[in-house]
């Protein structure tokens, strides 16, 4: 076992883990942020994502003893009242059906905005690789654009 | 003014009431029928089990079934609050537990919560209507036909007087039942059919416990399963010396079947589980998917002595016709990779059992809980929380049931949790199945003879015999086979019709082209036939069908095409519902891309248009990525794809970045959504991509088939 102090959602934890534990796990299990969704274990699916600083991280697969000073930030943390652009448009096209992956999905799209805010077709293509087992793509696609403020419903 | 007698219980109300809404199809009128019987001692208004509403005037609507994304944590109570004349955005919805008496079956699958409830939820909505009105009619001493309703009030608009619901609540609670219950005009609908967003938006967008994985009770301990590595083989000793080492680790027990590790945190338990020492022993047939096939291909030569269906006489028509057609179509194994790995949680002590988790048939977990832990079903209470998924993995209860066992053994609550891999390794799979056609083109240039040889893994039912073209051709014979086999199968999202519905509207487009026909006016002058000469029973309705083909075919432009795009058709009735889909296609460097997806749906009256329209977007999109990529093989027992990077799933890249769906509109009961729009898509994209190539997609799934044909 051994300690860590993390940053997440711009407040220091403390965890007395082992080392090789991934991320997802300790903010399930050991800080009860349970927003962010096992789905593979194998940075497959997405389902884990989180921000590390600006970018998206498969959290099952990035282990709590390389997060160091970096940033995360969970779904949780993403906006104080659920207001975020991402999280608004996500709610306007009504994206979600059963919901589990849709927290992974908001994240990454949060990550691929920060980086192109106005994303093409062909950006959010690249970018969005998480799997929605329910297959909600063509919500997603219109939600991200909606949020870049390039389009209506 | 009825005076309401005193004697009758609360409780005896509720347990009539109950059954107003609970899927039973007379229930109903017992409570038309219970006239004089009222609730005298309620302190809320409750005349049901699915509502209430109390003095400060806050409307509670129960959800019965379980959410696993089908929307009926929506649309169900939708139907009450529009029945009952509130505002939807006033009410509180909340999940019921599993409580048989009070709702009857609280399943979710074969399309059938909608279907099944669509009138006597409503009634349970509008018999607390009329007793609002009936109470507000008393204080005012006024006639009840001059009282109306709107938005959480009663009106009497000839004195201009007007009481919310929250004033009326206590005073409606000692109000007869009344025994003429008025359903709204559909007309007059101001909630259903409209577009209302999924009640759980807010929490799921940000990141609040709602699903089963999320549960944290005190005590709890986690923990992974270490279950056999190929079927047809079972557990013989373990050694945990190494297990019991890792820090956080609590206890290895195990069961008759899996040896289980607790652990204090999720990491561990999985460590932990890595680290046991365990020896299987082969207790059956170790089965490979390369025999099935030989066996599949071996069946499908070989009539049935009980055919399915055998209209005419097929093997004449065969005989004496100018040229006989035959194509065998193929489906691989499918995962239902449901996207949150299966859990449970149990607490089981002192011969009760607390239970808490996804299941699709809470019922029967329950009921196999008490079968195989000894425990009485009242003794076991089960809540359940939206899940991350169902496509029909959860109609079994084995995981109920396993971390039940654990918890008994390990006497502790626990949370059991399976990996993706012992989700993909441990599944009820859909079968796989091989379907040979022969068609009988006669000398006049018509369809008249169809045979279908069907065989499937542990095939209850290996084809849809009923499926058109039956009735509308004189010669229609349908067989069927099984193989039998130790590897689990069970019901995938539209069982059946998701196999049979590739394989059946490709030939179809096989025919039209060999008959130099458009394929919908093929698919049009068959129906015809099916309407004018019937041949036998039709099972399907030819108007209805036609409703769709006609729609789909508008909105597509069907028989135009973009330069360089090709368009493909299929339609399929299931579940009571009527689909008709279009793609179209290009193909850029040997790869298929899907521009767009129109699809046109007769399901009856739309309860949520958001949520239907997203079932349908989904389905569509789902089944044509499991017709893509996604492909389960066996190696003498052992599942040789075991996460998603072997088990392809779709992804956004490939997915159709439009799905244009319209309903056809009606105000007749609804009928099953959550599938029907998956059965007909594989076939939609696969006549697409022969209309762009040339190429027969016979064998899915067809990313592979074109590899290997190029």
């Amino acid at each position: 076992m051994a300690t860590y102090t993390i940053t997440i959602n711009n407040k220091k934890h403390t965890v007395d883990v082992l080392p090789d534990t991934p991320l997802l796990w300790v903010l399930r299990d050991e800080l009860n942020l349970v927003g962010t969704k096992f789905g593979c274990g194998i940075a497959q699916c997405g389902a884990c994502t989180v921000l590390m600083n600006d970018n998206a991280i498969r959290s099952c697969s990035y282990p709590v003893s390389a997060v160091g000073t970096n940033k995360i930030t969970t779904i949780e943390g993403l906006s104080e009242n659920g207001d975020h652009p991402v999280q608004k448009a996500w709610d306007e096209m009504d994206v979600p059906q059963c919901g589990y992956c849709q927290a992974g999905q908001v994240m990454a799209a949060v990550a691929l905005l920060k980086r192109k805010p106005n994303p093409t077709d062909e950006d959010i293509n690249a970018a969005m690789s998480n799997i929605c087992r329910c297959a909600t793509y063509v919500r997603i696609r219109k939600a991200i654009h909606i949020a870049a403020g390039n389009a209506s419903k | 003014m009825k005076q309401a007698p005193s004697n009758i219980s609360r409780r005896h109300f509720l347990k009539i009431s109950s059954l107003a809404g609970g899927g039973v199809l007379f229930g109903f009128e017992m409570l038309a029928n219970a006239t004089a019987e009222t609730v005298a001692d309620a302190p809320l208004f409750s005349p049901n089990a699915y509502l209430s509403i109390d003095p400060q005037g806050i409307v509670t609507l129960m959800a019965p079934n379980p959410e696993i994304g089908q929307g009926v944590k929506t649309s169900l109570p939708m139907l009450l609050a529009e029945e009952l004349d509130v505002d939807w955005n006033k009410v509180v919805v909340t999940q019921a537990v599993f409580d048989k008496e009070k709702y009857g079956n609280q399943s979710a699958g074969g399309s059938g919560a909608i279907r099944g409830r669509y009138e006597p939820i409503r009634k349970a909505g509008a018999v607390a209507r009329q007793m609002l009105v009936a109470a507000a009619a008393q204080t005012w001493n006024v006639p009840e036909q001059e009282c109306s309703t709107e938005s959480g009030f009663v009106l009497h608009k000839a004195s201009g007087k007007k009481l919310s619901y929250g004033e009326l609540a206590s005073k409606s609670a000692s109000m007869p039942v009344p025994d003429n219950i008025k359903l709204k005009d559909p007309k007059d609908f101001k909630i259903i059919g409209k577009r209302i967003n999924n009640i759980d938006n807010k929490g799921i967008l940000t990141g609040k416990p709602l699903f089963g994985i999320d549960t944290r009770r005190e005590g709890m301990l986690f923990c992974m399963v270490s279950r056999p590595p190929a079927f047809g083989k079972k557990l013989k000793s373990f050694d945990d010396t190494e297990t019991r080492k890792i820090p956080g680790v609590k206890n290895v027990v195990r069961t008759d079947t899996v040896v289980a590790v607790l652990a204090t945190n999720t990491w561990a338990a999985k460590k932990g589980r890595d680290a046991l020492k365990v020896e299987w022993e082969d207790a059956g047939k170790l089965e490979s998917t390369t025999e099935h096939i030989a066996a599949f291909k071996d069946l499908v030569q070989q009539k049935s002595d009980k055919p399915d269906r055998n209209d005419g006489n097929v093997e004449q028509a065969l005989t004496s016709a100018k040229k006989v057609m035959e194509s065998i179509y193929e489906v691989p194994v499918l995962s239902h990779a449901p996207m949150e790995p299966i859990n449970f949680f149990a607490d089981v002590k002192d011969g009760k059992a607390d239970l808490y988790g996804p299941t699709q048939v809470p019922g029967k977990a329950i009921s196999d809980v008490a079968k195989a832990l000894g425990i009485a079903e009242a003794n076991i209470t089960l809540g359940m929380p939206r899940q991350g998924g169902g496509f029909g993995r959860k109609l079994r209860a084995d995981n109920v049931v396993e971390a039940a066992q654990i918890s008994a053994a390990a006497k502790a609550p626990v949370q059991m949790l399976w990996t993706r891999e012992d989700d993909m390794q441990g599944d009820f799979y859909r079968p796989n199945g091989m379907y040979r056609y022969q068609a009988a083109i006669n000398a006049n240039n018509e369809l008249d003879g169809w045979y279908l040889n069907a065989v499937a893994l542990n095939a209850g039912r290996a084809a849809a015999s009923e499926n058109f073209p039956a009735g509308a051709l004189a010669n229609y014979r349908c067989d069927s086979h099984g193989v039998q086999s130790n590897i689990q199968t069970g019901p995938w999202r539209a069982p059946t019709h998701n196999s049979i519905g590739f394989a059946e509207q490709s030939f179809l487009d096989e025919i039209a082209h060999e008959l130099k026909k458009d394929p919908i006016a093929f698919r049009l002058e068959l129906l015809e036939k099916a309407k004018t000469s019937p041949v036998g029973k039709v099972s399907y309705d030819v108007e209805k069908f036609k409703s769709v083909i006609n729609l789909v075919s508008q909105m597509s432009n069907w028989g135009t095409n973009t330069p360089g795009r090709f368009k493909g058709f299929a339609s399929y009735y299931s579940f009571n519902t009527y689909v008709a889909e279009v793609a179209e296609v290009s193909i850029v460097n040997g790869k298929p891309k899907v521009h767009k997806v129109w699809a046109a749906v007769n399901c009856g009256q739309v309860v949520n248009l958001s949520g239907a329209e997203n079932q349908v977007q989904g389905a569509i999109v789902d089944g044509l990525g499991h017709a893509w990529y996604s492909e389960i093989t066996f190696d003498k027992g052992a599942v040789q794809q075991k996460n998603f990077n072997s088990y392809k799933m779709m992804r956004m890249a490939d997915a159709p970045p439009e799905v244009e769906v319209q309903f056809v509109a009606t105000n007749e009961a609804p009928t099953g959504l959550g599938e029907p729009a998956l059965p007909p898509i594989a076939a939609v994209v696969c006549n697409a991509i022969f209309a762009a190539t040339g190429k027969r997609i016979r064998k899915l799934p067809f990313g592979n088939s074109l590899t290997q044909n190029a």
